[in-house]
């Protein structure tokens, strides 16, 4: 089991002939995601990477079923492509591009929730099923499959936790990389619900970053609704007031969303908090031993 | 991306949301000419910097004739403002805002900016006109109102209305207000703000409203198609080495300690950072060099971290996914010979062939440079060597 996406999940890739698209596209179909087709207006008709290339989304759907939809368009027409794919009927779209203006993922997120379209980024690694299916630019061969779920707003701090699982002797059965931009699709008050109704999960990591507000709410989502062991790590507890670190997000504003009181109330929630990155694999063996 | 009080001031008239009238200057001479032009016999002087609490710091000047604005602008044009959000160090003032004295009868605060809980902006109104808008929150957060816009009905008059009854408006001046919010959520979304501050929005003695005061930050993302905001970036306002490093990709910030940190992506840099202070450093930067680290940026990296005369040591902490580990490595030991680097460069290398960059690394079997196991090793020997140890 694993949640949201697995050897069965039918993928179209949006933005599917360009350099990155192609690239990664290539990548997720070697790691044996059913990559069905993808979308480039104007190309139409013809083959890429073996698959068929349609000019719209809706074309797409019609003819392959995808359910999926994995974006890589360029950051300004990142809107286009998430209501395009949310008016197809696409069930979940993953956000890959990085860039794209808040406004345009305000208008965007409203429309794919209106239409019932779950989305994961944007500016974010993906998501991968372990040993099944891989949606993003993760390195799959990070991910072993084990019984640990993975929710991160960080792309290589995301390989860093898994690495650290595995080495641990544990996997992984979900990784999803939310993404660092000030608006969001799925976080973690979305997934966490979804790793404690999967059987296989039995321990759920949460990687945060300073910035915002959505690891408080993970807290008290988890104090009342989360029964299996969390461990959790937020990155930025150095980081300086008032200054974007990296991530669009990534900011402490007006002396709120800083790493400590992230912490505290994970903390107060029962999870197992670390202050060093270095442990995350170590406080999953904790956590599973008991 | 931040700009000066005047440019956003130029905005909000272009949409029609009333301020004092006024001009920027460079030099005393203009400062002169722009109070003439204006007339009256009032004005205000006011150091433009991208920081708040000017006037506590003497940034801002009333003169009662154009010979004190001659005074004060010689006396500000110059100085090295230090205020409350510019550090210790303080900012240089380079250009000052002439406009004119404003009857002013009572002060308020009005800002807005992204709810990021609610996903839409939100905009607020407080009575405590003049005081940091935080403090406020922190302690009477009773006296703000606040109000979320959803965009895809935009602003309606109860929006206005909320804001309006919420400061205690009397009836005869809610229209007014209103049209004035209305004025500046059309500047917000029109520019892809993010985050507008009017602290503090005056009532005239003639029941005017103005914006005394203007703040405006935008969306870097958005940039791209307001060209005519991008024009009003001003690059002596930003940190030289933070400007440098994003003209080669790099996201860099500087930070007070001594220890250099070199990663990719951003999570695991500021996971970097926090790791050097758990082991006992103080990290020296936030710097992020993509996906790619390949030797160019790698040396570039190196280039700017050196800047900083208090680096005694450097973390590469490269997880390596896609981008393997031994390109990484040859990338390393490619920039170590495009650019001297004479601090020890502690570098950890794991993730997709992490032996084989290992091996390459020990092979080259350059002085400075010591090799990590994993990240806490890492950090441990990096931390140590910027001790001297």
């Amino acid at each position: 089991m694993s949640i949201l996406v697995n050897k069965d999940s039918k993928v179209i890739v949006q933005g599917f002939t360009g350099k990155e698209g192609t690239f990664h596209a290539s990548q997720c179909i070697d790691y044996g995601t059913q990559i069905v087709g993808g979308v480039t207006p104007g190309k139409g008709g013809q083959e890429h990477l073996g698959k068929p290339v349609f000019n719209t989304v809706e074309e797409a759907v019609n003819s392959t079923g995808a359910t999926v939809s994995m974006i890589f368009v360029p950051p300004a027409f990142v809107a286009d492509a998430v209501m395009e794919a949310a008016d197809a009927g696409i069930e979940l779209a993953v956000i890959i591009t990085e860039g794209a203006p808040v406004k345009d993922m305000m208008y965007a997120k409203m429309y794919a929730t209106k239409k019932g379209m779950k989305t994961i980024g944007p500016n974010c690694p993906g998501i991968i099923t372990a040993e099944e299916c891989k949606i993003g630019i993760m390195p799959g061969n990070i991910f072993k499959k084990g019984n640990v779920g993975l929710i991160s707003k960080s792309g290589t701090l995301t390989y860093e936790a898994s690495h650290q699982v595995v080495q641990e002797g544990f996997g992984i059965t979900t990784a999803v990389g939310i993404g660092g931009d000030p608006i969001i699709g799925l976080s973690y008050k979305q997934l966490l619900p979804m790793f404690e109704a999967d059987p296989e999960t039995e321990a759920i990591v949460m990687i945060g970053e300073i910035g915002g507000d959505l690891e408080i709410q993970a807290a008290e989502f988890i104090k009342e609704n989360i029964s299996k062991p969390v461990v959790a790590f937020i990155a930025g507890q150095t980081a300086p007031k008032g200054k974007r670190m990296g991530h669009a997000g990534a900011i402490i504003s007006g002396g709120s969303g800083t790493a400590a009181e992230k912490m505290e109330a994970l903390e107060k929630a029962g999870v197992k908090v670390v202050v060093s990155p270095a442990d995350i694999g170590k406080a999953v063996k904790e956590v599973l031993s008991k | 991306m931040n700009i000066h009080e005047y440019q956003a001031k130029q905005i909000f008239q272009k949409y029609g949301v009333p301020t004092p009238r006024g001009r920027v200057a460079f030099s005393v001479n203009e400062a002169v000419e722009a109070a003439k032009e204006l007339g009256g016999n009032i004005w205000v002087v006011k150091a433009q910097i991208h920081a708040g609490g000017r006037g506590l710091g003497g940034g801002v000047k009333l003169a009662k004739s154009i010979e004190e604005v001659e005074e004060h602008t010689k006396n500000i044009l110059g100085m090295t403002l230090v205020t409350h959000q510019t550090g210790p160090e303080g900012k240089l003032v380079q250009k000052v805002y002439i406009e004119e004295g404003a009857d002013i009868k009572s002060e308020f605060y009005l800002g807005m900016l992204l709810d990021r809980a609610a996903e839409m902006p939100v905009m607020m109104a407080s009575t405590e006109g003049g005081m940091e808008i935080e403090k406020v929150a922190a302690e009477t957060p009773e006296k703000i109102v606040k109000v979320n816009i959803d965009p895809t009905i935009g602003f309606q008059g109860y929006h206005g209305r909320k804001l309006a009854f919420g400061l205690g408006l009397p009836k005869e001046e809610i229209g007014t207000f209103i049209k004035f919010a209305k004025a500046l959520y059309d500047v917000y979304m029109d520019n892809d703000a993010e985050m507008i501050e009017i602290n503090p929005l005056i009532k005239t003695g003639d029941g005017k409203f103005l914006a005394l005061d203007a703040k405006m930050g935008f969306d870097d993302n958005a940039l791209g198609r307001h060209p005519d905001i991008e024009d009003m970036r001003d690059l002596s306002e930003e940190e030289p080495t933070e400007v440098e490093a994003k003209r080669y990709g790099l996201s860099y910030v500087k930070l007070d300690g001594n220890v250099g940190c070199m990663v990719n992506g951003a999570g695991l840099s500021m996971a970097t950072m926090d790791i050097i202070k758990h082991e006992g450093g103080e990290p020296a930067n936030f710097l992020d060099v993509g996906g790619g680290a390949n030797p160019e940026t790698v040396a570039k990296g190196f280039e700017i971290i050196l800047e900083d005369p208090n680096v005694k040591a450097i973390f590469v902490n490269i997880f390596g996914g896609i981008v393997r580990c031994d390109r990484v490595a040859n990338g390393i030991l490619e920039a170590t010979k495009m650019t001297e680097v004479n601090v020890p460069v502690v570098v950890r290398l794991d993730g997709t062939n992490a032996l084989e960059a290992a091996e390459i690394l020990r092979n080259a079997n350059i002085e400075n440079i010591i090799t990590a196991e994993s990240l806490a090793d890492g950090a441990k020997k990096v931390v140590a060597a910027a001790k001297g140890e």
